[in-house]
């Protein structure tokens, strides 16, 4: 399921090898594992490489010279050397996984509890799709290298080195030839490795533009069917498709190109030793047993040649996944505990923004410019503006998702960012833009933010964000699972339950980012009641950031942001004598458009 | 079927039912193919004998040249086996690479019949499977077949003709001996067995664990900004280790079997060894077989046991290949939209009648139920009615996105149903609530309806329709690429770039779903010009959000659970005193009691 994210062409270049490193530091935590493993491999290796030398013994000096025990011992050894290939054979790829899975493990652990503590910012920037893609793929490719690649790298080079040594020892004569006759599947492999990544980087790349037309007709399809263009969809497809189809041939040619080859290569270094040492025979300097036993290691040659040669490929894309885990790994966490930070006693509810100033990491207009203002405990205030004004940034700075680049915002006069997350969150309840359910029950969704409470008070909550009413209707009322596989929900009735569960945390401060946008006026109307009830009688401190002029013209007081700034504060009464900015935005909804919220719809 | 969690979970599990004939197919698939085939079969046949020649050209030049000091046969003998391998490795490289391009194509052709397919099948086959799942497992399909096709395929044909060859050669050679080595397949084929029913319940552990860390972690980074919001990273935390940790004792379970394969081979191929190395050593001292022969029998063991490690690799790919092929079939074994009726149409006048329609999506769940109204000519009928009321259904039969499930709905007196779906749909121009565009440059999304539109229609479309400036403030102006979604657009921008597409369609009927989003007020202002515009001259359905869009309707059908309760032009339905006037006098409030213009 390698659904490529990359879509800028080329294959990303390769951050090198050094990326490796850290991985390679997760393996010191089973330093005994490893050190097993690569014992297993040495063990079975060296089993691995007697074999020929004992069935030399057993030619030559127990049929050569019919020696029956000698014979016999040879064959004994032989079968020892089996078991033990076979014991130590399964040790090193057993530990070698083991330690690979723990390591894979410990990996996504720690990414998955970066990523709780890294800032929204860095969720606007990085899409799911992505985050997704490092915990999962990149993960296991890194698995893959640590687990078998790197066990196959020390294994052929071991392999490689015994090998030369011994067949130096057998006969340097032969053992130089068979070297030079080698040599060439050296450049074969090397040529290959080389030109099958971008090969697979290019695959890789049609095969995602493929996902992104299937996706897209599919998403389009009404569009595509009315519009008439199915055929025109198809050809679009199929112009990727013969793309892909050359691209897969030309990887087809490459490994027809270089397989066969190596084989004749190696084919010809046999070749070359039966001639040259046959002829050596023939002048008895050499014994077929010898002979034998040299072609055998020819072949321990051949094997970790092109081990080496796959395992370049291995490396370049661990390396690849290594640097974007790192890219993860090293996210600077922007919000954190300071030191010293102490616990936010509970609050009474008073906010206030002194100068505040906030830029996005990287970005060069500043969100926010120079904004100041104060709300008392129990106080209901809304913040209006058009798209992109800053309102939901102003909001977000509250509960600490961003901090601010200068300025301060306090709560009951402490600065945010001199008490802990934990205790400043979990006084703040807020209710997001686009809120996300959990897959479970919609009682579990409603508790989400205190899971202890009962289920009168899940109700109780439910029925103030006048969620109760579909909520009986479903089919198992309040168990009824919602999610992925669960049964759907529409946009206003996912927003009830997002207020339900902050209603339910019963904080001191709400926040209500927009969150009524997909209910019908009269719904929101309701739900409004009811908030401004709890509001009062308990002093609750309400910021809410709406576009319905029902909603913000019951608020005690109105924030105007325009372009970052607070432009005008005030009532709604004052606010439509003295600014220009909230009667020209009001004036959008009153007079000359005439936006029908009134008229419930939105099929969301 | 099952449906649910539990019948995924079976699913992944289940074997292929018709492996048979899924094999069948996708063999048949080949038939187009066949001269290439056959070309390779040749070679197939050609490497088989090289691989079996070849140590029989080198035990004779051990056991007749060398032993018998003849140099001259000695180099004969080498030609030879130089010719051998040079003819072999020739042969093998055209047949790799033909294998190779004949599995690329069909796959290709497989994924083209595919994609088709899909623009072909009815809208409502989607509406149980959402696409993302969809795209998931049908790419998942095609992966499995092409690691089949692509690699498994050729690797697994050579091993399989080089073992054979070699077998002949062994027979040939010392027939007692090829029977010593042969003892050890059925061996084999039975540790192979008992592994692989050993590893299924691991597997299947590991498969399940696996979908859980990837739905977990799907959730949990979707989700992350509401954890931080509710204190809950800490508790996010422990659910997904937990999950993690179950995925990784499952995979070391796993890792038992797949680790004792190797070596399981391994020790055989060593016991072979020493078997062959006994009895051979036997049958040479007796005298009955030379040192040279006992040397190629060497040789032949080496090259033995690796066809069998690939075929035994190959045959895991093959079944998963199968699995995925069998859901490929089903999927282009779905009935496409029937084509319904030979009625052609050129222009149609727009006249739209809906008789006493009525519509479920699933039987004995009506969604609509006795829809009749009638649109003359150039008309515009507004809807108006809460979520769920039928609004969308009754814009989504006039397209035949679904067939009426009894009634009927005319267009110029013709029934929809008689009509060819396409000749019916281009008709009709469609702008969604969310519209959607392709990637690709604003002015072909604009062009989409009509392709062979000039720049100059397209940017006078744009002008008509207010979308101009924008685009023309755009990096590339009317060249610049949208990505899927159009992340860059505003909302309003796009729909505003919807309308552009449609009208430029030019369709005497307009179906258009209005954005309840508010946009701001020269985007709203230019989307209200755009909209008297598309309008003119055209009959069109309204699913209306917008009090100036209703204001001007010909007329309103309030709906209300699957049924139009009210109807009437603006002013008549203001004052008849029912739902249409209490609607309107919340929006009254909503606005803020001002005055509200009529």
């Amino acid at each position: 399921m390698q659904a490529v994210k990359n879509r800028s062409g080329a294959p990303p270049a390769g951050p090198g090898i050094k990326v490796l490193g850290r991985p390679l530091g997760y393996l010191r935590a089973h330093l005994p594992l490893v050190v097993g493993a690569l014992g297993s491999v040495l063990v079975a290796l060296l089993a691995n490489l007697s074999g020929p030398l004992l069935i030399r013994y057993a030619i030559d000096d127990g049929i050569g010279k019919h020696d029956a025990r000698a014979l016999s011992f040879a064959l004994a050894c032989l079968l020892v050397l089996a078991v033990l290939r076979g014991v130590f054979g399964f040790l090193h790829v057993y530990l070698g996984e083991r330690v690979s899975h723990q390591v894979a493990y410990q990996l996504r652990d720690e990414l998955f509890a970066k990523l709780q503590r890294l800032s929204f910012s860095y969720f606007d920037r990085n899409e799911t799709g992505q985050l997704l893609t490092r915990l999962t793929n990149d993960v296991d490719q890194l698995r893959a290298f640590l687990g078998s690649g790197l066990i196959q790298i020390v294994q052929s080079l071991i392999m490689f080195v015994v090998s030369i040594v011994v067949i130096m020892a057998l006969d340097w004569r032969l053992a130089l030839v068979s070297l030079a006759a080698l040599a060439p599947i050296v450049w074969v492999l090397g040529r290959f490795s080389r030109m099958i990544g971008p090969m697979f980087g290019r695959i890789q790349h049609h095969v995602g533009q493929m996902n992104t037309l299937m996706r897209e007709s599919l998403g389009g399809m009404r569009i595509v069917r009315t519009f008439g263009r199915q055929a025109h969809e198809s050809r679009r497809y199929e112009t990727v498709n013969a793309k892909l189809l050359d691209e897969s041939i030309g990887a087809s040619r490459a490994g027809s190109n270089t397989f066969p080859i190596i084989m004749l290569f190696a084919n010809l270094g046999t070749l070359s030793i039966v001639g040259l040492g046959g002829w050596e025979v023939m002048n008895s300097h050499l014994t077929i047993g010898t002979l034998l036993a040299f072609t055998n290691y020819l072949g321990f040659l051949i094997q970790p040649i092109m081990t080496l040669g796959f395992s370049a490929m291995i490396l370049s894309r661990a390396s690849v996944s290594a640097g974007r885990i790192a890219e993860l790994f090293d996210a600077p966490l922007d919000v954190t505990n300071r030191p010293g930070a102490t616990e936010l006693p509970p609050i009474s509810g008073n906010v206030s923004f002194e100068q505040v100033t906030f830029r996005y990491p990287g970005g060069e207009q500043p969100v926010l410019t120079d904004v100041s203002f104060a709300i008392e405990a129990g106080e209901t205030v809304a913040v209006v503006g058009i798209t992109g004004s800053g309102k939901s940034t102003l909001a977000h700075l509250l509960p600490r998702f961003y901090d601010v680049t200068s300025g301060h915002v306090r709560v009951d006069g402490q600065d945010v960012r001199d008490v802990t997350l934990a205790s400043l969150r979990a006084q703040i309840a807020i209710v997001l833009q686009e809120p996300l359910l959990f897959a479970g029950t919609i009682a579990d969704n409603v508790a989400y933010g205190r899971p202890s409470a009962s289920r009168e008070e899940i109700e109780l909550a439910a029925r103030a964000a006048r969620a109760d009413d579909f909520i009986r209707a479903l089919p198992d009322g309040y168990d009824t699972v919602i999610g992925e596989r669960g049964v759907g929900l529409s946009g206003g009735q996912r927003q009830r339950i997002a207020i339900a569960r902050a209603l339910l945390v019963d904080p001191r401060l709400i926040i209500l980012d927009d969150s009524t946008s997909a209910v019908d006026t009269e719904t929101e109307a309701a739900i409004q009641a009811s908030l401004d009830r709890l509001m009062r009688d308990h002093r609750r401190t309400c910021l809410v950031i709406a576009h319905r002029f029902s909603t913000v013209r019951e608020a005690d007081r109105i924030l105007v942001l325009h372009q970052g700034r607070l432009v005008a504060q005030g009532t709604h009464d004052e606010l439509m004598i003295d600014s220009p900015v909230y009667q020209d935005i009001v004036g959008t909804q009153l007079t000359r458009t005439t936006a029908v919220a009134g008229l419930p719809g939105g099929e969301a | 079927m099952m449906g649910g969690v539990h019948g995924v979970l079976q699913g992944l599990d289940a074997k292929p039912q018709y492996r048979g004939v899924t094999s069948a197919r996708l063999l048949s698939e080949l038939r187009p193919h066949g001269r290439g085939l056959v070309g390779a079969a040749v070679l197939i046949l050609l490497v088989a004998v090289c691989q079996a020649l070849g140590p029989w050209l080198v035990s004779r030049a051990i056991d007749v040249n060398v032993a018998h000091h003849d140099g001259r046969g000695l180099v004969v003998t080498l030609v030879f086996l130089a010719a051998v391998y040079g003819i072999g490795a020739t042969a093998q490289r055209k047949q790799i690479f033909m294998i190779g391009s004949i599995g690329q194509r069909v796959l290709a052709e497989l994924r083209q019949r595919l994609f088709s397919r899909f623009q072909s099948l009815p809208i409502a086959y989607f509406d149980k499977r959402p696409v993302g799942d969809l795209m998931g497992r049908v790419s998942n399909d095609v992966d499995a077949l092409n690691q089949l096709l692509a690699h498994g395929l050729t690797q697994s044909i050579g091993a399989v003709f080089g073992l054979l060859g070699i077998l002949v050669a062994m027979v040939v050679l010392n027939p007692l001996l090829a029977l010593v080595c042969l003892t050890t397949l059925p061996l084999m084929g039975l540790t192979i067995w008992v592994l692989a029913r050993w590893a299924r319940e691991a597997y299947r552990e590991a498969r399940q664990t696996t979908g859980a860390v990837m739905a977990g972690l799907q959730e949990e980074i979707g989700g992350v900004r509401e954890a931080q919001a509710f204190n809950r990273a800490g508790e996010s935390e422990v659910r997904f280790r937990e999950r993690n940790r179950a995925n990784r004792d499952a995979n070391i379970r796993t890792a038992v079997a797949t680790s004792v394969f190797t070596p399981a081979v391994d020790v055989m191929s060593a016991l072979t060894v020493v078997a062959v190395l006994g009895v051979g050593a036997w049958l040479v001292l007796k005298g009955s077989l030379t040192l040279g022969l006992l040397a190629a029998f060497m040789l032949y063991i080496g090259q033995f046991f690796w066809p069998i490690q690939v075929v035994a690799q190959v045959s895991a790919q093959l079944q998963a290949a199968l699995a995925g092929a069998e859901r490929i079939y089903a999927i282009l074994d779905e009935e496409p939209e029937a084509e319904t009726g030979g009625l052609s149409q050129t222009r149609a006048n727009g006249r739209l009648e809906y008789r006493d329609v009525a519509f479920a999506y699933v039987p004995d769940r009506p969604v609509l139920s006795g829809v009749s109204f009638v649109a003359e000519p150039g008309q515009t009928i507004a809807i108006v009615g809460p979520t769920g009321a039928g609004k969308t259904s009754i814009a989504n039969l006039l397209p035949r996105f679904y067939d009426v499930s009894a009634g009927a709905i005319l267009v110029d007196g013709v029934d929809v149903r008689d009509l060819p779906r396409s000749a019916l749909r281009a008709q009709i121009a469609v702008v969604s609530q969310e519209p959607f565009l392709f990637s690709g440059t604003v002015a072909e999304n604009l062009a989409y309806g009509r392709p062979d539109a000039t720049l100059d229609e397209v940017v006078a479309m744009a002008k008509a329709v207010g979308a101009h400036d924008f685009i023309e403030a755009l990096p590339q102006g009317y060249d610049t690429p949208l990505g899927e979604g159009a992340g860059r657009l505003g909302h309003g921008q796009r729909q505003l770039l919807a309308i552009a597409r449609a009208m430029l369609a030019d369709r005497p009927i307009l179906l258009m779903d209005e954005a309840t989003s508010h946009v701001d007020a020269a985007t709203e202002a230019a989307l209200q010009r755009a909209l008297a515009t598309a309008l003119e001259g055209r009959t069109a359905i309204v699913i209306a959000h917008r009090l100036s869009t209703i204001q001007h309707a010909d007329l309103i059908l309030v709906v209300a659970d699957g049924r139009i309760v009210e109807r009437g032009t603006h002013d008549a339905l203001r004052l008849a005193g029912g739902r249409y006037a209490d609607l309107y006098r919340h929006h009254a409030v909503a606005l803020g009691g001002e005055a509200i213009p009529s």
